[in-house]
């Protein structure tokens, strides 16, 4: 069994006429929560696509589970949440729960499972277009938990959610990666970033760091990741 | 292709327009007022011969036009069309559960209509009513076609739907709505026979002329039929799991 969910390597892309992603390589060990972090605009979303295969690349390899990015293979394998909430507004959220789980082939009341999991159990006939903001994107985490996948790609899962869900949403993640789920999970806000195995520090769609929150705190001498983070940009600039 | 996938997406879509009560009941109401309006308007049985039929054969091409083009818009912008395609959904699968569910819409609409046309109004029908509902089947699927492939070149909602007349005017123009088709100069006939919606209109005529299958009809059919075809080739090729 390969050790690695998630391999890179020199991916370039080219988005509307400009290289966003310039020769990045990384691996994402399986069963871990790998988090993905830097700036808005930095290539997050972009190299989110590249690993779930909807993104044509301009150089490079990305291998998921041990095949080429998007292969027939890996799409029942693979869960994807896109940045902004990908559900059908006029369906229910049971409905849109249902359709995608016939789509993925998933197991009768999988489509229940999940709704339980992302807590909408009381919103489940609710239409999607009457949903809060964070309901919205707790539905749309919850199409990508269907089927059992077994890696979990989930594009700023956690944004504009309160505190409280923030933290469910955490402890259902690590006990999903308890259960040998891989996830790559990207954020923009860096006290998210402590709760990650692994950190993989982006900026400009070049990679800067990819280690343990300890080993950066360590290698920076701060015990706050936001600072460390900083600390991480000087000395690259220093560098250049 | 997965015939669990095809019907579930046909459910799904037809979920969509269940939940929209408004639409729905515009899709079934707005053509039956119109035939009214018509009849009355042109208050004379004859030529409410003539022009009945072309509107129960433009109706179904422009409403699942505007249907898809806006829908499938809306599949593209709001990332479910991105989200399916790392899914183990085929194109071929979202094409056919397209129309599968605008299919059987299309045939709700036409009964409805049909069958006013037909009683209240007194259309004369001369062919087969089957007839009827397949050439009204070609049509929507048509519409669906083209409008499937139209969104691929529209970035909002006020341009799908702009398309709308940009592709079924001109040729309702030329599909001998006002002045027939033989009367129009060379050029103008020229365009008129390439143009898929004159063969709907001319079905039409057809059916509601003659009794039988004639030959003109089985051609017309055919046309129809192959220029869905060909724009649902067209339009499945706007569909891609890899995007810029
Ligand atoms: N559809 C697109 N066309 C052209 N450029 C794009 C497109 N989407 C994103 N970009 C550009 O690619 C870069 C990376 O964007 P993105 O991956 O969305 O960043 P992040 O997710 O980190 O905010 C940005 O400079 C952005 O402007
Ligand atoms: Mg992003």
């Amino acid at each position: 069994m390969m050790s690695y969910a998630v391999e890179t390597d020199g991916l370039r892309v080219v988005r509307g006429g400009r290289e966003v992603v310039h020769g990045f390589t990384f691996s994402v060990p399986r069963g871990s929560v790998v988090g993905l972090l830097g700036p808005s605009g930095c290539g997050k979303t972009t190299l989110m696509r590249a690993v779930v295969g909807v993104q044509i690349i301009a150089g490079g390899t990305v291998t998921v589970l041990g095949h080429p990015a998007g292969d027939r293979a890996l799409r029942r394998r693979v869960g994807y949440a896109t940045q902004n909430p990908a559900v059908y507004a006029d369906l229910s959220v049971r409905e849109n729960l249902r359709y995608f789980a016939s789509v993925l082939g998933a197991r009768r009341g999988d489509a229940e499972r999940v709704i339980d999991e992302v807590g909408l159990a009381d919103a489940r006939d609710q239409a999607a277009s009457s949903l809060s903001g964070g309901q919205l994107h707790r539905a749309s985490l919850a199409i990508a938990l269907l089927g059992e996948p077994e890696l979990l790609v989930l594009d700023e899962p956690t944004v504009g959610l309160d505190p409280v869900l923030r933290g469910e949403l955490w402890e259902l993640f690590n006990e999903l990666a308890g259960r040998g789920v891989t996830l790559l999970i990207s954020s923009h806000v860096m006290d998210e970033a402590a709760r990650c195995e692994r950190l993989l520090l982006m900026r400009e769609g070049r990679l800067l760091a990819d280690d343990t929150p300890d080993a950066l705190r360590a290698a920076t001498g701060t015990q706050d990741l936001e600072e460390a983070f900083l600390h991480v940009i000087q000395e690259q600039e220093a560098v250049a | 292709m997965s015939l669990t996938i095809t019907l579930a997406t046909t459910r799904r879509i037809l979920a969509q327009l269940r939940h929209d009560r408004r639409t729905l009941g515009m899709l079934i109401g707005v053509p039956s007022l119109l035939m009214v309006l018509l009849r009355y308007v042109l208050n004379q049985p004859g030529v409410f011969d003539r022009f009945g039929p072309i509107l129960l054969g433009v109706f179904p091409f422009i409403v699942m036009f505007i249907v898809t083009s806006v829908g499938t818009l809306r599949e593209r912008t709001s990332g479910t069309l991105e989200r399916l395609m790392t899914t183990p959904l085929g194109k071929l699968d979202l094409l056919l559960g397209y129309a599968l569910a605008f299919g059987i819409t299309a045939l709700v609409q036409a009964a409805v209509v049909g069958t006013i046309a037909l009683t209240w109004l007194g259309l004369d029908l001369q062919g087969p009513t089957w007839t009827l509902f397949l050439v009204t089947l070609l049509d929507a699927w048509l519409g669906m076609a083209l409008g499937l492939f139209a969104s691929a070149f529209a970035r909002t909602e006020f341009q799908a739907v702009q398309f709308m007349p940009a592709f079924a005017l001109p040729q309702l123009l030329l599909a001998g709505l006002f002045v027939p088709r033989e009367q129009m100069s060379t050029a103008l006939r020229w365009a008129a026979d390439v143009m898929p919606l004159s063969y709907a209109v001319e079905a039409m005529q057809e059916l509601t002329r003659h009794g039988g299958v004639t030959d003109t009809l089985a051609r017309d059919v055919a046309v129809i039929a192959g220029c869905a075809l060909l724009a649902l080739i067209l339009g499945a090729a706007t569909l891609r799991r890899r995007t810029a």
